[in-house]
Protein backbone atom coordinates (compact mmCIF):
# COMPACT_ATOMS: atom_id res chain seq x y z
CA UNK A 1 0.00 0.00 0.00
CA UNK A 2 2.82 2.64 0.96
CA UNK A 3 4.42 1.66 -2.38
CA UNK A 4 1.60 2.56 -4.50
CA UNK A 5 1.21 5.52 -2.25
CA UNK A 6 4.80 6.79 -3.00
CA UNK A 7 4.35 5.21 -6.40
CA UNK A 8 1.48 7.76 -6.91
CA UNK A 9 3.17 10.85 -5.02
CA UNK A 10 6.44 10.33 -7.78
CA UNK A 11 3.81 10.42 -10.83
CA UNK A 12 2.15 13.78 -9.29
CA UNK A 13 5.18 15.48 -9.70
CA UNK A 14 6.23 13.95 -12.92
CA UNK A 15 2.67 15.48 -14.35
CA UNK A 16 2.96 19.27 -12.54
CA UNK A 17 7.21 19.37 -13.26
CA UNK A 18 6.87 20.59 -16.80
CA UNK A 19 4.34 23.48 -15.32
CA UNK A 20 6.33 23.81 -12.15
CA UNK A 21 9.51 24.13 -13.88
CA UNK A 22 7.67 26.72 -16.38
CA UNK A 23 6.53 28.77 -12.89
CA UNK A 24 9.99 29.05 -11.73
CA UNK A 25 11.98 30.22 -14.46
CA UNK A 26 9.26 32.26 -15.83
CA UNK A 27 7.43 33.56 -12.58
CA UNK A 28 9.16 32.88 -9.16
CA UNK A 29 12.85 33.24 -10.46
CA UNK A 30 11.85 36.64 -12.09
CA UNK A 31 10.51 37.86 -8.66
CA UNK A 32 13.49 37.00 -6.71
CA UNK A 33 15.48 38.60 -9.73
CA UNK A 34 13.39 42.02 -9.59
CA UNK A 35 14.19 42.07 -5.95
CA UNK A 36 18.05 41.64 -6.43
CA UNK A 37 17.65 44.16 -9.30
CA UNK A 38 15.93 46.87 -6.95
CA UNK A 39 19.00 46.90 -5.34
CA UNK A 40 20.86 48.60 -7.62
CA UNK A 41 21.75 51.65 -9.82
CA UNK A 42 22.07 50.10 -13.57
CA UNK A 43 20.98 51.96 -16.22
CA UNK A 44 20.16 48.88 -18.86
CA UNK A 45 23.00 49.15 -22.29
CA UNK A 46 25.53 51.47 -20.47
CA UNK A 47 26.93 51.75 -17.19
CA UNK A 48 27.91 48.79 -14.50
CA UNK A 49 25.46 47.45 -12.46
CA UNK A 50 25.93 49.68 -8.57
CA UNK A 51 25.13 48.25 -5.37
CA UNK A 52 22.64 50.46 -4.08
CA UNK A 53 21.13 49.29 -1.03
CA UNK A 54 17.57 50.26 -0.43
CA UNK A 55 18.27 53.93 -2.23
CA UNK A 56 16.18 52.88 -5.35
CA UNK A 57 13.23 52.67 -3.05
CA UNK A 58 13.61 55.91 -0.64
CA UNK A 59 14.27 57.96 -4.37
CA UNK A 60 10.83 55.69 -5.77
CA UNK A 61 9.06 57.09 -2.52
CA UNK A 62 10.49 60.87 -2.29
CA UNK A 63 9.70 61.34 -6.14
CA UNK A 64 6.59 63.52 -6.89
CA UNK A 65 5.72 61.63 -10.40
CA UNK A 66 6.03 58.18 -8.81
CA UNK A 67 3.25 59.63 -5.95
CA UNK A 68 1.54 60.87 -8.85
CA UNK A 69 1.47 57.71 -11.39
CA UNK A 70 0.10 55.58 -7.61
CA UNK A 71 -2.56 58.53 -7.36
CA UNK A 72 -3.76 58.49 -10.89
CA UNK A 73 -3.84 54.48 -10.64
CA UNK A 74 -6.17 54.82 -7.32
CA UNK A 75 -8.39 57.00 -9.55
CA UNK A 76 -8.70 54.52 -12.23
CA UNK A 77 -9.35 51.99 -9.97
CA UNK A 78 -11.54 53.43 -7.19
CA UNK A 79 -13.42 54.87 -9.90
CA UNK A 80 -13.79 52.73 -12.43
CA UNK A 81 -14.06 49.56 -10.98
CA UNK A 82 -17.06 50.24 -8.25
CA UNK A 83 -18.74 51.86 -11.84
CA UNK A 84 -18.12 48.48 -14.03
CA UNK A 85 -18.91 46.39 -11.54
CA UNK A 86 -22.98 48.16 -11.19
CA UNK A 87 -22.69 48.56 -15.01
CA UNK A 88 -21.98 44.81 -15.71
CA UNK A 89 -24.44 43.61 -12.53
CA UNK A 90 -26.91 45.48 -13.52
CA UNK A 91 -26.58 44.38 -17.29
CA UNK A 92 -26.41 40.68 -15.83
CA UNK A 93 -29.75 41.27 -14.11
CA UNK A 94 -31.36 41.84 -17.20
CA UNK A 95 -29.99 39.14 -19.94
CA UNK A 96 -30.62 36.95 -17.18
CA UNK A 97 -34.32 37.01 -17.62
CA UNK A 98 -35.83 34.16 -19.76
CA UNK A 99 -36.46 35.82 -22.80
CA UNK A 100 -36.03 34.99 -26.10
CA UNK A 101 -32.92 36.19 -28.04
CA UNK A 102 -30.91 36.85 -24.48
CA UNK A 103 -27.86 34.61 -25.55
CA UNK A 104 -27.91 36.77 -28.22
CA UNK A 105 -27.22 39.84 -26.27
CA UNK A 106 -24.54 37.91 -23.83
CA UNK A 107 -22.73 37.05 -26.98
CA UNK A 108 -22.94 40.48 -28.43
CA UNK A 109 -21.65 42.18 -25.00
CA UNK A 110 -18.85 40.26 -24.58
CA UNK A 111 -17.69 41.18 -27.87
CA UNK A 112 -15.79 44.13 -26.75
CA UNK A 113 -13.56 41.98 -24.56
CA UNK A 114 -12.21 40.13 -27.29
CA UNK A 115 -11.48 42.61 -29.16
CA UNK A 116 -7.89 44.09 -30.19
CA UNK A 117 -7.17 46.66 -27.69
CA UNK A 118 -5.10 48.59 -29.85
CA UNK A 119 -7.91 48.67 -32.55
CA UNK A 120 -10.45 49.78 -29.71
CA UNK A 121 -8.17 52.29 -28.60
CA UNK A 122 -7.68 53.92 -32.24
CA UNK A 123 -11.37 53.85 -32.26
CA UNK A 124 -12.12 55.28 -28.75
CA UNK A 125 -9.36 58.13 -29.74
CA UNK A 126 -11.80 59.19 -32.45
CA UNK A 127 -14.68 59.06 -29.86
CA UNK A 128 -12.91 61.67 -28.16
CA UNK A 129 -12.14 64.22 -30.20
CA UNK A 130 -13.37 67.16 -30.65
CA UNK A 131 -15.82 68.22 -33.21
CA UNK A 132 -16.15 65.16 -35.33
CA UNK A 133 -16.10 62.94 -32.37
CA UNK A 134 -18.71 60.61 -32.12
CA UNK A 135 -19.72 62.12 -28.41
CA UNK A 136 -19.21 66.19 -29.85
CA UNK A 137 -21.00 64.96 -33.59
CA UNK A 138 -23.96 63.43 -31.19
CA UNK A 139 -23.98 67.00 -29.03
CA UNK A 140 -23.96 68.50 -32.56
CA UNK A 141 -26.74 66.59 -34.06
CA UNK A 142 -28.94 67.19 -30.28
CA UNK A 143 -28.00 71.32 -31.24
CA UNK A 144 -29.60 71.04 -34.71
CA UNK A 145 -32.90 68.91 -33.67
CA UNK A 146 -34.00 71.08 -30.41
CA UNK A 147 -31.96 74.35 -31.31
CA UNK A 148 -29.22 74.03 -28.02
CA UNK A 149 -25.90 75.23 -28.23
CA UNK A 150 -24.25 72.66 -26.37
CA UNK A 151 -20.00 72.99 -26.60
CA UNK A 152 -19.32 70.66 -29.53
CA UNK A 153 -15.70 71.47 -29.27
CA UNK A 154 -14.24 69.83 -26.03
CA UNK A 155 -10.97 67.81 -26.25
CA UNK A 156 -11.77 65.33 -24.26
CA UNK A 157 -8.52 63.52 -23.90
CA UNK A 158 -6.28 66.76 -24.03
CA UNK A 159 -8.60 68.24 -21.01
CA UNK A 160 -6.55 67.81 -17.69
CA UNK A 161 -9.12 67.49 -15.62
CA UNK A 162 -11.12 64.92 -17.89
CA UNK A 163 -8.88 62.69 -19.62
CA UNK A 164 -8.63 60.03 -16.83
CA UNK A 165 -12.43 59.75 -16.93
CA UNK A 166 -12.52 58.93 -20.50
CA UNK A 167 -9.91 56.59 -19.94
CA UNK A 168 -12.37 54.90 -16.50
CA UNK A 169 -15.61 55.47 -19.19
CA UNK A 170 -14.33 53.07 -22.01
CA UNK A 171 -12.96 50.66 -19.23
CA UNK A 172 -16.50 50.08 -18.44
CA UNK A 173 -16.85 49.42 -21.98
CA UNK A 174 -14.71 46.91 -22.03
CA UNK A 175 -14.62 45.74 -19.08
CA UNK A 176 -17.97 44.68 -19.15
CA UNK A 177 -18.24 41.32 -20.83
CA UNK A 178 -16.01 39.13 -18.26
CA UNK A 179 -17.62 40.92 -15.63
CA UNK A 180 -20.89 40.28 -16.59
CA UNK A 181 -20.34 36.51 -17.28
CA UNK A 182 -18.64 36.37 -13.87
CA UNK A 183 -22.05 37.82 -12.37
CA UNK A 184 -24.57 35.39 -14.89
CA UNK A 185 -22.77 32.36 -13.84
CA UNK A 186 -22.84 33.57 -10.13
CA UNK A 187 -26.67 34.75 -10.76
CA UNK A 188 -27.56 31.25 -12.31
CA UNK A 189 -25.84 29.37 -8.87
CA UNK A 190 -28.54 31.15 -6.87
CA UNK A 191 -31.49 28.38 -5.88
CA UNK A 192 -34.62 29.19 -7.90
CA UNK A 193 -36.83 28.22 -4.68
CA UNK A 194 -35.34 31.25 -2.65
CA UNK A 195 -36.99 33.33 -4.60
CA UNK A 196 -40.24 31.72 -4.67
CA UNK A 197 -40.08 31.73 -0.67
CA UNK A 198 -39.56 35.72 -1.35
CA UNK A 199 -42.02 36.05 -3.66
CA UNK A 200 -44.81 34.13 -0.89
CA UNK A 201 -43.54 36.69 1.51
CA UNK A 202 -44.35 39.41 -0.85
CA UNK A 203 -41.09 41.21 -1.51
CA UNK A 204 -40.86 43.57 -3.86
CA UNK A 205 -38.08 43.47 -6.38
CA UNK A 206 -36.04 45.56 -5.28
CA UNK A 207 -36.19 44.36 -2.00
CA UNK A 208 -35.65 41.05 -3.43
CA UNK A 209 -32.91 42.35 -5.35
CA UNK A 210 -31.35 43.92 -2.17
CA UNK A 211 -32.02 41.02 0.28
CA UNK A 212 -31.81 37.90 -1.32
CA UNK A 213 -29.59 38.48 -5.08
CA UNK A 214 -27.10 40.86 -3.67
CA UNK A 215 -26.09 38.64 -0.31
CA UNK A 216 -25.93 35.13 -1.99
CA UNK A 217 -23.90 36.84 -5.25
CA UNK A 218 -21.07 37.84 -2.88
CA UNK A 219 -18.34 35.10 -3.57
CA UNK A 220 -18.62 36.23 -6.99
CA UNK A 221 -18.73 39.94 -6.47
CA UNK A 222 -15.66 39.67 -4.28
CA UNK A 223 -13.75 37.76 -6.47
CA UNK A 224 -15.05 40.14 -9.67
CA UNK A 225 -14.04 43.36 -7.29
CA UNK A 226 -10.65 41.44 -6.81
CA UNK A 227 -9.70 40.45 -10.27
CA UNK A 228 -11.18 43.62 -11.65
CA UNK A 229 -9.08 45.94 -9.27
CA UNK A 230 -6.03 43.65 -10.16
CA UNK A 231 -6.26 44.27 -13.88
CA UNK A 232 -7.08 48.45 -12.90
CA UNK A 233 -3.74 48.26 -11.33
CA UNK A 234 -1.95 47.51 -14.10
CA UNK A 235 -3.73 49.07 -17.31
CA UNK A 236 -1.45 50.16 -19.87
CA UNK A 237 -2.61 49.74 -23.47
CA UNK A 238 -5.33 52.44 -23.30
CA UNK A 239 -2.92 54.93 -21.99
CA UNK A 240 0.34 54.07 -24.07
CA UNK A 241 -2.07 54.08 -27.17
CA UNK A 242 -4.51 57.44 -26.66
CA UNK A 243 -3.01 59.98 -24.05
CA UNK A 244 0.45 58.88 -23.57
CA UNK A 245 0.52 59.82 -19.69
CA UNK A 246 -0.51 63.04 -20.49
CA UNK A 247 -2.23 65.88 -20.46
CA UNK A 248 0.13 67.22 -17.86
CA UNK A 249 0.76 63.28 -16.39
CA UNK A 250 -2.96 63.42 -15.23
CA UNK A 251 -3.30 59.88 -16.72
CA UNK A 252 0.19 58.67 -16.28
CA UNK A 253 -0.68 55.22 -14.41
CA UNK A 254 1.68 53.24 -12.14
CA UNK A 255 1.55 50.62 -15.46
CA UNK A 256 2.94 53.26 -17.98
CA UNK A 257 5.24 54.57 -15.05
CA UNK A 258 6.78 51.61 -14.38
CA UNK A 259 7.23 51.41 -18.45
CA UNK A 260 8.72 54.75 -18.79
CA UNK A 261 11.58 54.01 -15.82
CA UNK A 262 12.28 50.92 -17.47
CA UNK A 263 12.11 51.31 -21.23
CA UNK A 264 12.98 55.13 -21.78
CA UNK A 265 15.20 56.31 -19.31
CA UNK A 266 16.08 52.73 -18.93
CA UNK A 267 16.27 52.82 -14.88
CA UNK A 268 16.51 48.95 -14.64
CA UNK A 269 16.97 49.32 -10.99
CA UNK A 270 14.09 52.10 -10.23
CA UNK A 271 11.99 50.36 -12.29
CA UNK A 272 12.16 46.97 -10.36
CA UNK A 273 11.38 48.54 -7.23
CA UNK A 274 8.74 50.47 -7.98
CA UNK A 275 7.33 47.35 -9.60
CA UNK A 276 8.29 45.92 -6.49
CA UNK A 277 6.00 48.53 -4.71
CA UNK A 278 3.10 48.07 -7.27
CA UNK A 279 3.30 44.17 -6.34
CA UNK A 280 2.96 44.84 -2.76
CA UNK A 281 0.04 47.63 -2.80
CA UNK A 282 -2.06 44.56 -5.47
CA UNK A 283 -1.55 42.45 -3.11
CA UNK A 284 -2.50 44.47 0.36
CA UNK A 285 -5.39 45.61 -2.15
CA UNK A 286 -6.54 42.28 -2.66
CA UNK A 287 -5.85 40.59 0.88
CA UNK A 288 -8.08 44.25 2.21
CA UNK A 289 -10.75 43.32 -0.04
CA UNK A 290 -10.85 39.23 1.04
CA UNK A 291 -11.19 40.40 4.52
CA UNK A 292 -13.46 42.87 3.94
CA UNK A 293 -15.54 40.77 2.12
CA UNK A 294 -15.23 37.48 4.59
CA UNK A 295 -16.54 40.61 7.63
CA UNK A 296 -19.87 40.93 5.28
CA UNK A 297 -20.33 37.24 4.94
CA UNK A 298 -20.44 36.32 8.41
CA UNK A 299 -22.62 39.38 8.99
CA UNK A 300 -24.85 37.87 6.55
CA UNK A 301 -24.85 34.38 8.15
CA UNK A 302 -25.06 35.86 11.57
CA UNK A 303 -28.43 37.10 11.01
CA UNK B 1 -53.37 44.05 -14.94
CA UNK B 2 -50.43 41.77 -14.39
CA UNK B 3 -49.50 40.68 -17.72
CA UNK B 4 -49.89 44.21 -18.85
CA UNK B 5 -47.45 44.85 -16.14
CA UNK B 6 -45.12 41.94 -17.11
CA UNK B 7 -45.28 43.16 -20.89
CA UNK B 8 -44.31 46.71 -20.05
CA UNK B 9 -41.13 45.60 -17.98
CA UNK B 10 -40.20 43.06 -21.00
CA UNK B 11 -40.56 45.69 -23.71
CA UNK B 12 -38.23 48.07 -20.99
CA UNK B 13 -35.74 44.78 -20.77
CA UNK B 14 -35.59 44.71 -25.00
CA UNK B 15 -35.11 48.64 -24.55
CA UNK B 16 -32.23 48.61 -22.41
CA UNK B 17 -30.50 45.82 -23.93
CA UNK B 18 -30.87 47.22 -27.60
CA UNK B 19 -30.09 50.99 -26.58
CA UNK B 20 -26.63 48.83 -24.94
CA UNK B 21 -26.10 46.86 -28.01
CA UNK B 22 -25.87 49.79 -30.23
CA UNK B 23 -23.53 51.73 -27.59
CA UNK B 24 -21.54 48.63 -27.50
CA UNK B 25 -21.93 48.28 -31.31
CA UNK B 26 -21.81 52.24 -32.51
CA UNK B 27 -17.44 52.59 -32.51
CA UNK B 28 -17.20 49.36 -34.51
CA UNK B 29 -19.43 50.42 -37.29
CA UNK B 30 -18.01 53.51 -37.37
CA UNK B 31 -14.30 52.04 -37.66
CA UNK B 32 -16.07 49.86 -40.76
CA UNK B 33 -17.78 52.97 -42.34
CA UNK B 34 -14.68 55.14 -42.06
CA UNK B 35 -12.37 52.48 -43.52
CA UNK B 36 -14.22 52.93 -46.85
CA UNK B 37 -14.00 56.37 -47.18
CA UNK B 38 -11.35 57.90 -49.51
CA UNK B 39 -8.02 57.18 -48.22
CA UNK B 40 -7.05 60.88 -47.80
CA UNK B 41 -10.88 62.21 -46.34
CA UNK B 42 -11.17 63.57 -43.42
CA UNK B 43 -13.16 62.11 -40.65
CA UNK B 44 -16.87 62.07 -41.79
CA UNK B 45 -19.20 64.43 -39.60
CA UNK B 46 -22.09 61.61 -38.47
CA UNK B 47 -24.43 62.86 -41.27
CA UNK B 48 -22.41 61.97 -43.92
CA UNK B 49 -20.79 58.58 -42.05
CA UNK B 50 -22.27 56.57 -44.89
CA UNK B 51 -19.76 56.57 -47.84
CA UNK B 52 -21.62 57.31 -50.81
CA UNK B 53 -18.86 55.67 -53.09
CA UNK B 54 -17.24 53.17 -50.63
CA UNK B 55 -13.71 52.93 -51.04
CA UNK B 56 -13.09 49.19 -51.36
CA UNK B 57 -9.51 49.58 -52.29
CA UNK B 58 -8.46 50.48 -49.09
CA UNK B 59 -8.33 46.84 -48.13
CA UNK B 60 -6.64 46.28 -51.22
CA UNK B 61 -4.17 49.35 -50.33
CA UNK B 62 -3.40 48.12 -46.55
CA UNK B 63 -2.99 44.40 -47.07
CA UNK B 64 -0.60 45.19 -49.96
CA UNK B 65 1.23 47.72 -48.66
CA UNK B 66 5.15 48.03 -48.07
CA UNK B 67 5.27 49.69 -44.98
CA UNK B 68 2.99 47.19 -43.23
CA UNK B 69 4.02 43.37 -44.25
CA UNK B 70 0.16 42.63 -42.46
CA UNK B 71 0.37 39.48 -44.23
CA UNK B 72 3.42 39.23 -42.03
CA UNK B 73 2.36 39.86 -39.05
CA UNK B 74 -0.41 38.33 -39.38
CA UNK B 75 1.93 34.61 -39.62
CA UNK B 76 3.42 35.56 -36.62
CA UNK B 77 0.23 36.23 -34.67
CA UNK B 78 -0.85 32.90 -36.36
CA UNK B 79 2.20 31.25 -35.25
CA UNK B 80 3.12 32.10 -32.19
CA UNK B 81 -0.43 32.17 -30.93
CA UNK B 82 -0.75 28.23 -32.42
CA UNK B 83 2.11 27.12 -30.31
CA UNK B 84 1.40 28.75 -27.17
CA UNK B 85 -2.13 27.52 -27.77
CA UNK B 86 -0.72 24.14 -27.93
CA UNK B 87 2.12 24.16 -25.72
CA UNK B 88 -0.01 25.81 -22.68
CA UNK B 89 -3.04 23.34 -23.31
CA UNK B 90 -0.41 20.11 -22.67
CA UNK B 91 1.73 21.93 -20.21
CA UNK B 92 -1.33 22.68 -18.09
CA UNK B 93 -3.47 19.67 -18.44
CA UNK B 94 -0.51 17.76 -17.61
CA UNK B 95 -0.43 19.96 -14.09
CA UNK B 96 -4.23 19.60 -13.89
CA UNK B 97 -4.41 16.37 -14.06
CA UNK B 98 -2.29 15.73 -11.25
CA UNK B 99 -3.47 18.52 -9.12
CA UNK B 100 -6.80 16.65 -9.21
CA UNK B 101 -6.37 13.05 -9.95
CA UNK B 102 -3.20 12.13 -8.07
CA UNK B 103 -2.28 12.90 -4.50
CA UNK B 104 1.36 13.58 -3.91
CA UNK B 105 3.34 15.69 -0.67
CA UNK B 106 3.17 19.27 -1.47
CA UNK B 107 0.24 19.67 -3.74
CA UNK B 108 -1.84 21.77 -1.74
CA UNK B 109 1.12 24.46 -0.99
CA UNK B 110 2.04 24.12 -4.46
CA UNK B 111 -1.37 24.42 -6.14
CA UNK B 112 -1.50 28.13 -3.78
CA UNK B 113 1.54 29.00 -5.23
CA UNK B 114 0.15 28.89 -8.77
CA UNK B 115 -2.96 30.58 -8.08
CA UNK B 116 -0.59 33.05 -6.23
CA UNK B 117 1.58 33.66 -9.46
CA UNK B 118 -1.44 34.23 -11.11
CA UNK B 119 -2.95 37.10 -9.26
CA UNK B 120 0.21 38.94 -8.28
CA UNK B 121 3.49 38.66 -10.87
CA UNK B 122 2.14 40.45 -13.47
CA UNK B 123 3.81 43.72 -13.06
CA UNK B 124 7.03 42.45 -11.30
CA UNK B 125 8.33 40.28 -14.05
CA UNK B 126 8.12 42.26 -16.93
CA UNK B 127 11.89 43.64 -16.30
CA UNK B 128 13.38 40.54 -15.18
CA UNK B 129 11.68 38.32 -18.33
CA UNK B 130 13.01 40.50 -20.64
CA UNK B 131 16.37 40.49 -18.56
CA UNK B 132 16.51 36.88 -19.13
CA UNK B 133 15.65 36.34 -22.70
CA UNK B 134 18.19 39.27 -23.36
CA UNK B 135 20.19 36.58 -21.43
CA UNK B 136 19.16 33.32 -23.64
CA UNK B 137 19.55 35.08 -26.69
CA UNK B 138 15.51 35.31 -27.70
CA UNK B 139 14.80 39.15 -28.20
CA UNK B 140 13.25 39.62 -31.55
CA UNK B 141 12.54 36.05 -31.87
CA UNK B 142 9.55 34.03 -31.71
CA UNK B 143 11.33 31.77 -28.60
CA UNK B 144 10.76 34.99 -26.88
CA UNK B 145 7.18 35.49 -28.17
CA UNK B 146 6.29 31.64 -27.44
CA UNK B 147 8.19 30.26 -23.83
CA UNK B 148 6.74 32.93 -21.52
CA UNK B 149 3.26 31.79 -22.62
CA UNK B 150 4.33 28.24 -22.85
CA UNK B 151 2.24 27.02 -19.51
CA UNK B 152 0.46 29.57 -17.16
CA UNK B 153 -1.44 29.29 -13.70
CA UNK B 154 -4.80 30.57 -15.13
CA UNK B 155 -4.90 27.31 -17.78
CA UNK B 156 -3.85 24.97 -14.58
CA UNK B 157 -6.77 26.40 -12.14
CA UNK B 158 -9.53 25.84 -15.02
CA UNK B 159 -8.59 22.88 -16.25
CA UNK B 160 -8.24 21.36 -13.02
CA UNK B 161 -11.65 22.92 -11.78
CA UNK B 162 -13.00 20.43 -15.03
CA UNK B 163 -11.07 17.44 -14.29
CA UNK B 164 -11.72 17.64 -10.58
CA UNK B 165 -15.82 16.99 -11.57
CA UNK B 166 -15.24 13.78 -13.66
CA UNK B 167 -16.78 11.00 -12.20
CA UNK B 168 -14.08 8.98 -10.76
CA UNK B 169 -15.84 5.89 -11.48
CA UNK B 170 -14.44 6.16 -15.05
CA UNK B 171 -10.40 6.78 -14.01
CA UNK B 172 -11.03 3.71 -11.43
CA UNK B 173 -12.29 1.59 -14.50
CA UNK B 174 -9.89 2.11 -17.00
CA UNK B 175 -7.48 1.33 -13.77
CA UNK B 176 -8.82 -1.85 -13.45
CA UNK B 177 -8.00 -2.56 -17.09
CA UNK B 178 -4.43 -2.28 -16.33
CA UNK B 179 -4.08 1.36 -17.67
CA UNK B 180 -1.52 3.85 -16.42
CA UNK B 181 -2.23 7.13 -15.55
CA UNK B 182 -0.59 8.54 -18.56
CA UNK B 183 -3.12 6.26 -20.11
CA UNK B 184 -6.03 7.45 -18.28
CA UNK B 185 -4.83 10.76 -18.77
CA UNK B 186 -4.37 10.87 -22.63
CA UNK B 187 -7.28 8.28 -23.47
CA UNK B 188 -9.91 8.72 -20.62
CA UNK B 189 -9.45 12.45 -19.00
CA UNK B 190 -8.46 14.26 -22.27
CA UNK B 191 -11.06 12.68 -24.95
CA UNK B 192 -13.67 13.61 -22.57
CA UNK B 193 -12.81 17.01 -21.25
CA UNK B 194 -13.22 18.84 -24.91
CA UNK B 195 -14.93 21.19 -24.07
CA UNK B 196 -12.98 22.43 -20.93
CA UNK B 197 -10.19 21.70 -23.67
CA UNK B 198 -11.50 24.18 -26.13
CA UNK B 199 -12.58 26.43 -23.41
CA UNK B 200 -9.36 26.96 -22.19
CA UNK B 201 -8.19 27.06 -25.28
CA UNK B 202 -10.46 29.69 -26.54
CA UNK B 203 -8.77 32.39 -23.30
CA UNK B 204 -5.83 31.27 -24.40
CA UNK B 205 -6.23 32.49 -28.23
CA UNK B 206 -7.55 35.88 -27.08
CA UNK B 207 -5.09 36.90 -24.00
CA UNK B 208 -2.13 35.91 -26.63
CA UNK B 209 -3.62 37.25 -30.23
CA UNK B 210 -4.38 40.42 -28.33
CA UNK B 211 -1.32 41.07 -26.12
CA UNK B 212 0.45 43.81 -26.68
CA UNK B 213 2.92 44.63 -23.88
CA UNK B 214 5.64 41.56 -24.04
CA UNK B 215 5.34 41.48 -27.86
CA UNK B 216 5.78 45.98 -27.24
CA UNK B 217 8.77 45.11 -25.57
CA UNK B 218 10.40 41.67 -27.13
CA UNK B 219 10.67 42.33 -30.52
CA UNK B 220 12.05 45.26 -32.45
CA UNK B 221 12.16 44.29 -36.29
CA UNK B 222 8.91 44.43 -38.58
CA UNK B 223 9.41 40.94 -39.52
CA UNK B 224 8.82 39.72 -35.93
CA UNK B 225 5.80 42.03 -35.12
CA UNK B 226 2.46 40.58 -34.21
CA UNK B 227 -0.36 41.83 -35.85
CA UNK B 228 -1.33 43.84 -32.26
CA UNK B 229 2.06 45.49 -32.22
CA UNK B 230 2.19 45.96 -35.99
CA UNK B 231 -1.33 47.76 -35.95
CA UNK B 232 0.25 50.15 -33.16
CA UNK B 233 2.96 50.99 -35.30
CA UNK B 234 1.13 51.85 -38.20
CA UNK B 235 -1.17 54.10 -36.28
CA UNK B 236 1.86 55.77 -34.83
CA UNK B 237 3.73 56.47 -38.03
CA UNK B 238 0.82 57.44 -39.69
CA UNK B 239 0.19 59.59 -36.92
CA UNK B 240 -3.41 60.58 -37.35
CA UNK B 241 -3.53 61.57 -40.76
CA UNK B 242 -5.05 59.13 -42.64
CA UNK B 243 -8.19 57.85 -40.19
CA UNK B 244 -9.85 55.89 -43.51
CA UNK B 245 -6.42 53.30 -43.52
CA UNK B 246 -6.12 52.97 -39.86
CA UNK B 247 -9.44 52.12 -39.54
CA UNK B 248 -8.98 49.56 -42.61
CA UNK B 249 -6.21 48.51 -40.48
CA UNK B 250 -8.40 48.11 -37.89
CA UNK B 251 -10.78 46.30 -39.45
CA UNK B 252 -8.21 44.08 -40.57
CA UNK B 253 -7.05 42.94 -37.26
CA UNK B 254 -10.40 43.05 -35.69
CA UNK B 255 -11.68 40.64 -38.82
CA UNK B 256 -10.18 37.29 -37.38
CA UNK B 257 -10.66 37.90 -33.87
CA UNK B 258 -14.46 38.26 -34.62
CA UNK B 259 -14.76 34.80 -36.81
CA UNK B 260 -12.98 32.99 -34.50
CA UNK B 261 -15.15 34.48 -31.09
CA UNK B 262 -18.08 33.64 -33.79
CA UNK B 263 -17.04 30.06 -33.45
CA UNK B 264 -15.87 29.75 -29.83
CA UNK B 265 -18.45 32.27 -27.82
CA UNK B 266 -20.09 29.88 -26.44
CA UNK B 267 -17.01 28.62 -24.47
CA UNK B 268 -16.84 32.18 -22.95
CA UNK B 269 -20.01 31.86 -20.91
CA UNK B 270 -18.87 27.72 -19.66
CA UNK B 271 -15.57 28.50 -18.86
CA UNK B 272 -15.98 31.57 -16.49
CA UNK B 273 -18.82 29.33 -15.12
CA UNK B 274 -15.80 26.42 -14.48
CA UNK B 275 -13.41 28.65 -13.00
CA UNK B 276 -16.03 30.75 -10.57
CA UNK B 277 -15.99 30.11 -7.08
CA UNK B 278 -19.17 27.85 -6.13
Amino acid sequence: MSATRRREGLLGWLFVAPATLHLLVFALFPIGYAIYLSLFKWQLFKGTQQFAGLSNFAIAFREEAFWNALWNSARYALVGVPLGMVVALAVALLVNQRLPGMSVFRTLFYTPAISSGVAVAMVWIYVYLPETGLINSAIGLVNAVFGTRFPTSTDFLARSDLAMWMLVFMSVWTGLGPRMVLFLAGLVGIPQSIYEAAELDGAGRWRVLRSVTLPLLAPTTLFVLVTSSIGALQVFTPVYMMTRGGPEDTTDVIGYHIYNEAWVNFNMGLAAAKSLALFVIIAAVAAFQFRLMRSRLEGYSAT
Amino acid sequence: MRTARSMLSKALSYLALTALGAFLLAPFAWMVLVSLHPKRAPIPTLDRLVPPDPQWSNYSLVLLSENLPLSRFFLNSLFVTASVVVAQLLIASLAAYGFAKLRFRGSGLLFAVFIGSLMLAGPVVQIPVFLMARGFGWLDTYWALIMPGASSAFSVFLLRQFFMQLPRELDEAARLDGAGDFRIYWKVVLPLSRAALATAGAFIFFGVWTDFFWPLLSTSSTEMRTLEVGLSVFKNSYGGSYWPLQMTAAVIVMAPLLLVFLFTQRYFVKGVTLGGIK
